[in-house]
């Protein structure tokens, strides 16, 4: 049993059924962060755990305690909201201490942590300031410091970055990070952006239509996705997916594509990998970083091969150059490194790495191993 | 150039013509009231011989005076000024509840809706439209039965219940766009369902509020059928009072009087036009363009 636990909760609206029987248990001081497209279920969750909506049917419960019926008060939980919920007739400081004095804890108590979170947000010159007078990122201090004097077991975050601009909240995304490294206290965090995602969590749970598709840690989710669509919505460019059929070859099986111009291509699996699956179609998944040219690919790998494929396309990204080709039909992107002299309209080597190869059933989306 | 400045000279031309328009119609409206004060402040002989327009010879305040508390109101000669008193001892506990019970409805049926809430809130609102006439003889018999009938109290609770439905829907479209994520942050930070109307919702209100209780107090002072209809002779509100001073059949028409009474009958509602209007034409503004 963990810290929290979630466990077959459900959500209903009448006869909709807005989120599927969910588990999900968490240890004390983990950062998880709820990730999906808008209307997967994750605000819904979120505010579950907060006591704003009710449990349909199943159980969540903090520290062991069932929390069903128990109000959003008395869960000992701070939430930070998207749109930060500032009370907007009230001081920064009225808004910190709103909680304490809600739960009858004497003025002379409330001082000292209203002065310790203030020194730790940076916010204490703004202490006697309305909302309205602040900017973005120090209404989302302020936000911050309001969950964070409560000292509550478990933190929920809303979207908190998403009303701000770029900048501030990539600074911001490394102040959340700093925070819980320093304080250890549980974060449960719904974001639409898997960046965040990725960068902030110990573990995420990518959520999509009402079912949690699969729970790990931010590695696991990135390199070993169990579908198709965790595949092509975590990474930034998403997963390359594109259909192949495996077949036999040399050292075990391969996976054979077809390239742009009728060409075909086998690529071989690393380690024998999908020998079991011979003659079976599939999709291909393979992320940007496993797709580059032949100096820019992975040392340490055992099974990068080259193929000649037509360029489509080249994007200079600084960094490095995002090339695209059509395997299959679909668009193909692979990065590489920036100053490789690649132009549009040749054939060029590409280097697959196979070792980060995942395989999908095209008809159930799902992985196959 | 010679473009520029003969549009600059058309310019000034419908400019003029606008102002000299606006001042028209502003002696226009004003012209009544010069009639009311100017007239109220002459001795009635200069009245009767036919001096309407012309400016007092003589100044005299006697028929303020008279108007205030020595004229002849219904069968006693006590002036306005007990009436005045009803008035205000009706206005002000009416306007205060249907605001403080308008506030509470829109708190409800925006950030706590029930089953039924939007049927609820369409019945309030056709409550605005139901013409005062037809409820007159149930109210009588309601009022007669709850032991309010002739009374102040009476008065109040029939404005009140008038009042409700507008107020409810002043509030109501100002708070559908109140953010109902401060109502959540509130909730877990462990306010109840009363210290977050009080603290958090109330203090930021003042807009709609405004405009609901110089609303209320304009409709409720003014009011003249149910102040007829449900008050007796101590209880009877200003309007109704001036109604009986200038109707009285007995003695000569003091002109200079009954022009004194109205004014003082219109001032409460002038007053609160000028300390609050300004918040008025504010307030409407924000309910409609966020509602």
């Amino acid at each position: 049993m963990g810290f929290l636990d979630i466990k077959n909760a459900t959500k209903s609206y009448g006869a909709v059924k807005v989120l599927h029987e969910t588990n999900i248990s968490i240890e004390e001081g983990e950062f998880l962060v709820l990730v999906g497209p808008s209307g997967c279920g994750k605000s819904t969750l979120l505010n579950m755990i907060a006591g704003l909506e009710d449990i349909t049917s199943g159980e969540i419960a903090i520290k062991g305690r069932s929390m069903n019926g128990v109000k959003p008060a008395e869960r000992n939980i701070a939430m930070v909201f998207q749109s930060y919920a500032l009370y907007p007739n009230m001081t920064v400081k009225g808004n910190i201490s709103f909680g304490m004095e809600m739960h009858g804890m004497p003025k002379e108590q409330r001082e000292p942590r209203i002065a310790q979170v203030a020194d730790l947000l940076q916010i204490s010159h703004l202490l006697d300031r309305k909302p309205g007078q602040l900017s973005g990122g120090q209404r989302q201090r302020v936000a911050m410091g309001r969950a964070l004097v409560r000292e509550p077991d478990v933190f929920l975050f809303d979207e908190p970055l998403s009303n701000l601009d770029a900048k501030l909240r990539v600074d911001m995304r490394t102040e959340i990070k700093k925070l819980h490294q320093k304080l250890g206290t549980t974060i449960v965090y719904v974001t639409h952006d898997q960046i965040e995602a990725l960068t902030l969590s110990t573990r995420i749970a990518v959520m999509f239509g009402g079912y949690v598709q699969q729970l790990g840690t931010p590695k696991e989710i990135y390199d070993d996705p169990a579908n198709m669509f965790v595949a092509g919505f975590m990474g930034s460019p998403s997963m390359n997916l594109f259909p192949a059929k495996i077949v036999a070859s040399a050292n075990g099986s391969a996976a054979e594509v077809a390239l742009h111009g009728g060409q075909t291509a086998q690529i071989p699996f690393a380690n024998g990998a999908m020998s079991a699956h011979q003659g079976r179609e599939i999709i291909l998944g393979l992320r940007p970083e496993a797709i580059t040219d032949k100096d820019g690919a992975d040392r340490n790998s055992q099974s990068v091969h080259i193929v000649e494929c037509p360029v489509e396309v080249t994007e200079p990204a600084g960094s490095d150059t995002f090339v695209v080709t059509q395997i299959g039909g679909k668009d193909v992107t692979g990065r590489f490194r920036a100053d490789v002299n690649v132009k549009a309209g040749e054939t060029f080597p590409f280097a697959f790495n196979m070792e980060k190869a995942v395989v999908f059933d095209p008809k159930t989306e799902d992985r196959i191993r | 150039m010679s473009a520029s400045s003969s549009a600059s000279t058309g310019n000034g031309i419908a400019r003029f013509i606008l102002y000299t328009l606006l001042a028209l119609f502003c002696v226009y409206y004003l012209l009544p009231l010069y009639v009311m004060v100017v007239n109220s402040l002459k001795p009635l002989s200069e009245i009767t011989s036919g001096g309407m327009m012309s400016l007092p010879e003589t100044l005299t305040f006697a028929p303020w005076q008279s108007a205030w508390s020595q004229a002849q109101v219904g069968v006693e000669a006590t002036g306005l000024r007990p009436y005045f008193i009803n008035s205000i001892q009706m206005v002000v506990p009416a306007v205060a509840l249907s605001t403080l019970l308008g506030a509470l409805n829109g708190y409800v049926l925006t950030k706590w809706p029930f089953r039924g809430s939007t049927i609820l809130f369409g019945l309030l609102l056709f409550g605005c439209f139901i013409p005062f006439q037809i409820v007159l003889i149930p109210m009588a018999r309601m009022l007669g039965l709850m032991g309010l009938a002739g009374s102040v109290p009476g008065l109040i609770f029939v404005h009140l219940v008038y009042g409700i439905g507008f107020s409810t829907l002043y509030f109501r479209n100002y708070y559908a766009a109140f953010p109902t994520e401060l109502v959540r942050a509130a909730q877990i930070d462990g306010a109840g369902f009363f210290t977050i109307f009080w603290r958090i919702l109330l203090p930021s209100s003042g807009p709609i509020a405004v405009v609901c209780i110089i609303w209320q107090f304009t409709n409720i002072w003014n009011d003249f059928l149910f102040g007829a209809s449900f008050s007796d002779f101590d209880s009877q509100p200003m309007t109704v009072a001036l109604n009986n001073l200038v109707q009285s059949s007995t003695g000569v028409k003091e002109y200079n009087v009954h022009f004194a009474g109205a004014i003082m009958a219109a001032l409460p509602t002038l007053l609160v036009y000028i300390v609050a209007g300004r918040y008025f034409v504010r307030g409407l503004m924000a309910g409609s363009v966020k509602g």
